[in-house]
């Protein structure tokens, strides 16, 4: 379908804004030096919002021969993405001023690895789904590494760029089998030829590579050695964006290739991807039960969850993809505000990374305590918070797909992962307190409320809008 | 015919051989003199395709640039390739399974695969137009059909750009720096003073 170029251009108007607005923004920084780092934040976060509008309200069509594919799918998550970013641009801020390290550069690379999430939403083609996802990736590694001094930020880029590298390289060899064998880089061509002459060997080949590479971007097991490692070593701001927005994206990806590409070889995929999510679900709650620091512990509840949001997909009916779009953004929810209370506590000037540091929060921060046991039971799954609808969805769409057994063990995870949430409770509210908290940040610790009266009682409302709008954004993948 | 068949095979056997020479060798300078063989060697598979400009680019862009700057980096970096290779061995083992694994499935496939007669479905591809030349069916569809894949890919540029200067710039305040509009316009009384010194006297500062 050919549309002209205004139209076009209306089409991908939210990555016009960022894009635009990031080059922007890095004009601004390098006249300004770091005084601008405050005008560089308002801007991002003005830009973020646009862009939110934008993908909201703007047209949808399908630009350059089906490469980038603007649907209800897309907008859906794009919302979600930029408002997620938006929260991280706020965070980061607030903890660039307190370790005096203000970077204009900050805003400007979580401004890129947005507009390549959001590139990868709308991939609709082999050569877009990669150099989307390598133009997230690259922001994410340096933001990663963005406390050059401290050794252990630097390991943790370093870490992380080699083995996206790594994956980059086992997904760019999957992208090669599939064109090979498909003939085509696009995905409708892609399933035409899956449709016409089957599901060859080489393009399952290649599809296997494919799934591994995009495994890794998502950190589901066995990809995930990256993971607990980047999220201990990074500052915690950019954990937070790495944990919540990347991961939403990299699903989406995930569900339109494989939906709109590969349908015709969906009972091959399915087994990959039921594999893959067992795996992850085990590893996630085995793991992290011998954790000792918060951010590794929620690393490894970030593999389990990306297993239970694989399930999702891998059931292959629409239901199951509305499931994994409440949940991922439910959970985006939940981990937003996870990383915020760890940014709203120091103590001695040092941010606090032990569980064992969280002992006796209940006299010095009540309310911090209050939401990291509300934001806590969300994630474990217990009802009425948030995360338990989202389990809930999930699990039902797996049921109904037949594949019991899976759930089953997924719900078995998920009880032992309970352990390591309830145990950061009773250590929070019964142990004493070893010496008083430093006063927290504002703006960490409202987003620490807001995320944690989302999980309850708002969810409650919300829930049914959030439902609709997934059901809306799944109908438009075309399954049954 | 059977003079391409040689030159392929040539190049092909050289192509593997100096790309698994890169890997092993011990010297890291030798490593990047293997990586330029691979390339021309790869340069001249492109031009038995009829791809020269794709050809012509291997060349330029990655011999003459990239590999490169790889002596430049491996010779002026102090890296410790002998502490680096100390895990090698300990690990070799692992990564061989792995690799057997793999390389067992990949004849697998393409085995299957050309049994069922793809080779012959799937034979050299041939150009759209004989009359447009590489560089000019490049030109057609670099900045119309390919114009979102160019500038995305341009962004990405920007990102590593933006990275290397973030990761490795400083400012440090003891380098002198020159400042022309400065320089250039001191005066002789800023710079010189005349004083007169009396007999068997000194100048104090």
């Amino acid at each position: 379908m050919m549309t002209d170029l205004s139209s076009a251009l209306m089409i991908c108007l939210p990555e016009l804004i960022l894009a635009v607005g990031a080059m922007l923004v890095l004009m601004l920084g390098a006249f300004g030096g770091e005084r601008s780092t405050g005008a560089a934040t308002m801007f991002s976060g003005a830009a973020l919002i646009a862009g939110a509008f934008a993908a909201a309200l703007g047209p949808h069509g399908t630009l350059f021969a089906g490469a980038f594919h603007m649907d209800q799918l897309a907008a859906y998550s794009k919302v979600a993405i930029y408002v997620a970013s938006a929260f991280a641009v706020v965070m980061g801020y607030g903890w660039m001023n307190r370790s005096n390290e203000r970077k204009f550069e900050y805003p400007v690379l979580i401004l890129l690895a947005t507009l390549g999430m959001s590139m990868m939403v709308s991939a609709g083609d082999l050569i877009s789904l990669y150099i989307s996802i390598e133009l997230q990736s690259l922001a994410l590694y340096i933001l990663a590494a963005f406390q050059r001094d401290d050794a252990r930020a630097s390991e943790a880029g370093l870490k992380y760029f080699v083995l996206g590298a790594l994956s980059s390289g086992i997904l760019l060899y999957g992208i090669s089998l599939v064109y090979g064998f498909a003939g085509s880089m696009g995905f409708t061509q892609i399933a035409h030829a899956i449709a016409a002459g089957g599901a060859n060997h080489g393009v399952v080949f290649g599809l296997v590579f494919l799934i591994c590479g995009v495994a890794f971007k998502a950190s589901a097991a066995p990809f995930h050695m990256w993971t607990p490692d980047v999220y201990e070593g990074a500052p915690t701001p950019v954990v937070a964006f790495v944990a919540a927005a990347p991961k939403l994206a990299a699903m989406v990806l995930f569900v339109r290739t494989l939906s709109m590409g590969f349908f015709g070889a969906h009972e091959q995929w399915a087994q990959v991807l039921l594999v893959i999510a067992v795996i992850s679900f085990v590893v996630g709650a085995f793991g992290g039960l011998m954790q000792r620091d918060v951010k590794r512990l929620l690393a490894y509840s970030s593999i389990a969850n990306i297993g239970y949001a694989l399930l999702g997909i891998a059931a292959g009916t629409q239901l199951g993809v509305q499931a994994m779009l409440v949940f991922m953004v439910l959970y985006m929810i939940d981990v937003t505000g996870f990383f915020a209370c760890l940014l709203a506590l120091a103590r001695n000037g040092r941010p606090i990374t032990q569980i064992s540091d969280l002992s006796g929060l209940k006299g010095s921060k009540p309310g911090i305590a209050l939401a990291i046991t509300a934001l806590s039971l969300s994630v474990l799954g217990m009802p009425p918070f948030s995360g338990f609808w989202a389990k809930f969805y999930v699990f039902k769409s797996a049921f109904d797909a037949g594949l019991w057994q899976i759930a089953i063990a997924g719900l078995v995870a998920s009880v032992v992962a309970a352990f390591y949430y309830l145990r950061m409770i009773k250590i929070m509210w019964f142990d004493a307190s070893p010496a008083p908290v430093d006063g927290s940040p504002s703006e960490a610790r409202w987003i620490a409320f807001a995320c944690a009266l989302f999980s309850f009682p708002v969810v409650l409302i919300a829930l049914h809008f959030l439902d609709q709008s997934a059901g809306l954004a799944a109908a438009s993948l075309g399954l049954h | 015919m059977p003079l391409t068949a040689i030159a392929f095979y040539l190049l092909a056997i050289v192509t593997v051989v100096s790309g698994f020479m890169v890997i092993t060798a011990r010297n890291p300078v030798h490593s990047v003199l293997y990586l330029i063989l691979c390339f021309f060697s790869g340069a001249g598979l492109f031009v038995l395709l009829g791809a020269e400009f794709l050809a012509m680019l291997l060349v330029v862009v990655y011999v003459g640039a990239v590999a490169v700057l790889f002596l430049f980096v491996v010779m002026m970096l102090d890296v410790d390739f002998a502490r680096l290779r100390e895990g090698y061995a300990q690990y070799l083992p692992l990564g061989l399974v792995v690799a057997a694994v793999l390389l067992g499935e990949m004849v697998t496939v393409s085995s299957a695969v050309a049994n069922r007669g793809a080779a012959a479905a799937n034979a050299t591809p041939q150009a759209a137009d004989l009359h447009v030349s590489n560089t000019q069916s490049i030109g057609q569809v670099l900045y119309t059909d390919y114009i979102y894949f160019f500038q995305a890919a341009g962004i990405v540029l920007l990102i590593a750009m933006i990275g290397a200067i973030v990761l490795t710039l400083r400012h440090k305040p003891s380098v002198r720096r020159q400042k022309i509009h400065e320089q250039v316009g001191r005066r002789r009384r800023d710079a010189v003073e005349v004083t007169k010194v009396g007999v068997g006297e000194g100048i104090s500062e």
